[in-house]
């Protein structure tokens, strides 16, 4: 059996969790000897050998085959249908959609004949680039025998779509994150609908926790028997001990993420507030970027609790294991996180850890505390808890690392290799 | 005999360096010693030393006729001993003509005025020493308070300091229909002389200088001596109060400016009744005209010349409590770097670069700014003062222990 895989980023030329996900299940497939052919729209030539890499980029496109004229029509309708990420000047417009009007005829052959250079990045050009990889992936579908196809998160679901009409073969769409997530209430409408067309076209679709295999049901109206899931795993499950020497006699509690709606950090700054009114001896850290860094300085202002309450800005290489190394507590408060891994990393580090019953990670790390993530006041409380009584937080971290060394992506590969056996079975 | 009262501003802040969180509890120097040591530099090479230069030629010109005031500030005499002694010796050789008037303020530039009485007697006391300590046993007579800023119970405070009279904007809403061109006393002790500083024609050549879009440009002495004409011939004294940084630094040489003032003795007193003065001699000759109400404090800052420059928003309040909390504790301690290092974090620069009043006058905040936003400011500010904290923690633990 061989997999066709269509990602959208591969390590190391990463910028988010898809790329880190992806190398670990690439990984654990190799592991277990499972043919693989795995599609990006860029490669740099540094990946790890671990599969046959295709790039996109390289693909020339056979213009005489009519059936790939039906996608990209298709395509070129998703985007000038879209106000949002025009990239069609308005010659090229109304050239396109004369000529879906009059059939396929007038089609601009041009797109066909030529290499595109994808950027493999999340530009303003996102849509044209998911679109090309999808013609892109159709020609890969037409040239290499393949038993299944598997496509990552909506930038890859055109691609597998594609590939799919192409070859007939069984789609298999992983879900690692939704729009709803990312967006929360004011989802983008042409990511949604890309997101639903891939879950719709998929013959199985695998989500990363029963969280998002719900909101897969609830907000896409998938049924739930078309949903598995199959949660994350952790590529190196070895402690990390990096050594830091804490300058600040005070205990540290750490926020580390993108500083988003969908991470939560307003209730991290609310939960620090409550904690430093009874306990003085603490610092809270918020280590990140993101747009509501701005927000959360000026709230921790406002509460007056600026000489307590630290902001690192973004946090790289060595400086993460550092402020992992120096904290007493981590605490992941996201409002809606599909999975989630950075909590993993903290345990890797020996460090205790809070996070919101609202994250995917919460389905598979028994010893951490979970929260609502609105719910400040047992944030809070648990934050105190675990400074305070040694019991817990020792507990935590020793039960936390044997947890840890579980979660393995050879045993989430193994259980992936049998989702493609019954797959392609029916 | 009508007169002209030239007061100069002279300061520079010590500026923090970026101090990260993970520094905290580790290192204690706070100081860009880097951006401080040039930009000292650099203004001493477009400004401090070449109109110095002019000062003293127009003093010895005139034979004392033309006089100027100056205020330097506490950090800035610092500085000048650390990074410009040569700017230093030439203020010194000014004041030494008899004819440059100093003016007290407070040591670290500081806005301590509006927040503690004490540290504000402390500070005043500590600028006096150090002047005295370079000028030669020179003791200010006049006050001006950081910014301008002046309130009815400022001026208390300075006159149960001894000093005769004190400097402030002559605001409009203030001011009403009263003409700044006056000497006024304070309203709760009429001993205390207030000089308001004419901001028309102060402006006219701090800020508008070197504008080209300005309808008076360019600014000619003939053209200023004509303004002055039209002031009425009972109003007296005008108040021409300043950043010195405006010579060279915030109007550039090419503007003119240097040439401006080169001709504008000479101009003003071929063409016109009025002198030069120094504030004691304001102070000492005028009759004041009634008293000045300001039960809220003033400043020369912006179009609102309000404190909102400084204090206001939940950042620089927040900043400003949390040191000001620290005084009875940095009062005990007697470890000099503690005292320096609160003194040079009082400095009024800090909380102005946490200013969000990014779309009226936030064009010239950012200008003067080190930091890309008044979040980062702030952020870097608390980390320096959390590591402060520690440091005077750890000190009276040790006292303790002892």
């Amino acid at each position: 059996m061989k997999v066709l895989m269509f990602g959208w980023e591969f390590p190391p030329h990463i910028s988010g969790g898809l790329g880190t996900a992806c190398y670990g299940l690439v990984k654990g497939l190799a592991h277990h000897k499972q043919d693989m052919i795995f599609v990006v729209p860029k490669l740099w030539g540094d990946e790890d050998p671990l599969a046959e890499f295709v790039n996109a980029s390289d693909i020339e496109i056979d213009y005489r085959e009519k059936r790939f004229k039906q996608i990209w029509k298709n395509l070129t309708y998703l985007e000038v249908s879209s106000y949002l990420v025009p990239y069609l000047s308005p010659e090229q417009y109304s050239s396109y959609t004369q000529g879906m009007k009059e059939g396929s005829e007038n089609l601009d052959d041009s797109v066909f004949s030529t290499k595109f250079n994808f950027s493999g990045k999340y530009g303003k050009d996102l849509i044209q680039e998911v679109s090309r990889y999808a013609l892109v992936a159709a020609q890969i579908a037409k040239d290499k025998n393949h038993d299944i196809i598997h496509a990552h998160d909506w930038l890859a679901f055109p691609a597998g779509i594609a590939a799919k009409t192409i070859s007939g073969k069984p789609l298999v769409a992983h879900v690692h994150a939704t729009e709803f997530d990312r967006s929360g209430q004011t989802v983008n409408q042409q990511v949604y609908a890309i997101e639903r067309a891939g879950m719709e076209a998929a013959d199985k679709i695998v989500a990363v926790s029963q969280l998002t295999k719900n909101t897969i049901v609830a907000k896409y109206g998938i049924p739930e028997e078309k949903v598995v899931v199959l949660h994350n795993a952790v590529l190196d499950t070895s402690a990390i001990t990096y050594k830091a020497t804490k300058m600040v006699p005070e205990k540290i509690v750490t926020f580390l993420g993108r500083i988003t709606f969908q991470k939560g950090p307003e209730y991290f700054v609310e939960a620090a507030a409550k904690v430093l009114k009874r306990d003085e001896n603490v610092r809270f850290v918020m280590a990140g970027s993101g747009d509501l860094l701005n927000p959360m300085i000026q709230r921790v202002a406002e509460l007056r609790i600026g000489t307590k309450f630290h902001f690192t800005g973004f946090l790289k290489g060595n400086d993460v294991d550092h402020m992992f190394a120096i904290s007493d507590v981590y605490v992941m408060p996201s409002v809606s996180e599909p999975f989630g891994i950075s909590p993993l990393e903290a345990v890797r580090h020996n460090t205790p850890v809070i996070i919101s019953k609202q994250s995917g990670v919460a389905e598979v790390l028994q010893n951490a505390v979970k929260v609502d993530f609105w719910d400040i006041d047992a944030m809070a409380d648990a934050i105190f808890a675990l400074l305070h009584y040694n019991g817990i937080s020792k507990m935590f971290k020793e039960l936390g690392r044997e947890e840890l060394k579980k979660l393995k992506w050879e045993h989430v590969a193994l259980k992936l290799i049998n989702i493609y056996k019954e797959t392609v079975k029916k | 005999m009508r007169t002209i009262c030239f007061y100069f501003q002279v300061h520079q802040p010590y500026r923090l360096k970026p101090y990260r969180f993970f520094e905290i509890g580790d290192d204690h120097n706070y100081w860009d010693d880097f951006s401080n040591k040039s930009i000292m530099r650099k203004v001493a090479e477009k400004c401090y030393i070449p109109m110095n230069n002019l000062l003293l030629e127009l003093i010895h010109r005139n034979n004392g006729a033309f006089k100027v005031s100056f205020s330097i500030s506490g950090t800035f005499l610092d500085q000048m001993q650390e990074y410009a002694p040569d700017v230093l010796e030439s203020f010194q050789k000014l004041v030494a003509t008899g004819h440059v008037e100093l003016l007290n303020e407070t040591y670290g530039h500081s806005l301590c005025a509006l927040k503690s009485e004490s540290e504000f007697k402390d500070m005043v006391h500590s600028h006096q020493q150090k002047i005295k300590e370079l000028f030669n046993g020179y003791t200010p007579k006049v006050f001006r308070n950081t910014e301008l800023i002046y309130s009815d119970t400022i001026g208390k405070m300075v006159y149960e300091m001894g000093y005769e009279g004190i400097l402030t904007e002559g605001a409009k809403h203030i001011l009403g229909w009263k003409s700044p061109n006056y000497v006024y006393v304070n309203s709760l002790e009429p001993k205390l002389k207030v000089l308001l500083k004419n901001f028309r024609l102060s402006d006219d050549i701090a800020f508008r200088f070197g504008e080209p879009k300005w309808s008076d440009y360019p600014l000619t002495t003939d053209k200023f001596v004509k303004w002055i004409n039209q002031i009425p011939q009972e109003e007296e004294v005008l108040n021409l109060f300043m950043d010195y940084e405006t010579f060279g630094e915030h109007q550039w040489a090419e503007t003119g400016i240097f040439d401006f003032m080169k001709h504008l003795p000479e101009a003003v007193f071929a063409g016109s009744d009025f002198g030069f003065s120094a504030p004691s001699e304001v102070i000492a000759q005028a009759s004041p005209v009634g008293m000045i109400h300001v039960p809220t404090p003033i400043s020369w800052a912006d179009e609102e010349r309000d404190l909102t420059a400084w204090l206001g928003n939940d950042l620089q309040d927040e900043a400003f409590d949390r040191l000001y909390e620290l005084e009875k504790r940095v009062k005990k301690s007697k470890n000099p770097d503690i005292h320096r290092d609160w003194n040079y974090l009082q400095t009024s620069d800090h909380f102005y670069y946490m200013c969000t009043k990014f779309f009226s006058d936030g064009d010239i905040h950012a200008y003067f700014s080190p930091y890309e936003s008044p979040y980062e400011a702030f952020i870097n500010y608390m980390n320096v003062l959390s590591d402060f904290m520690l440091r005077l923690k750890e000190e009276e633990q040790a006292s303790v222990a002892n």
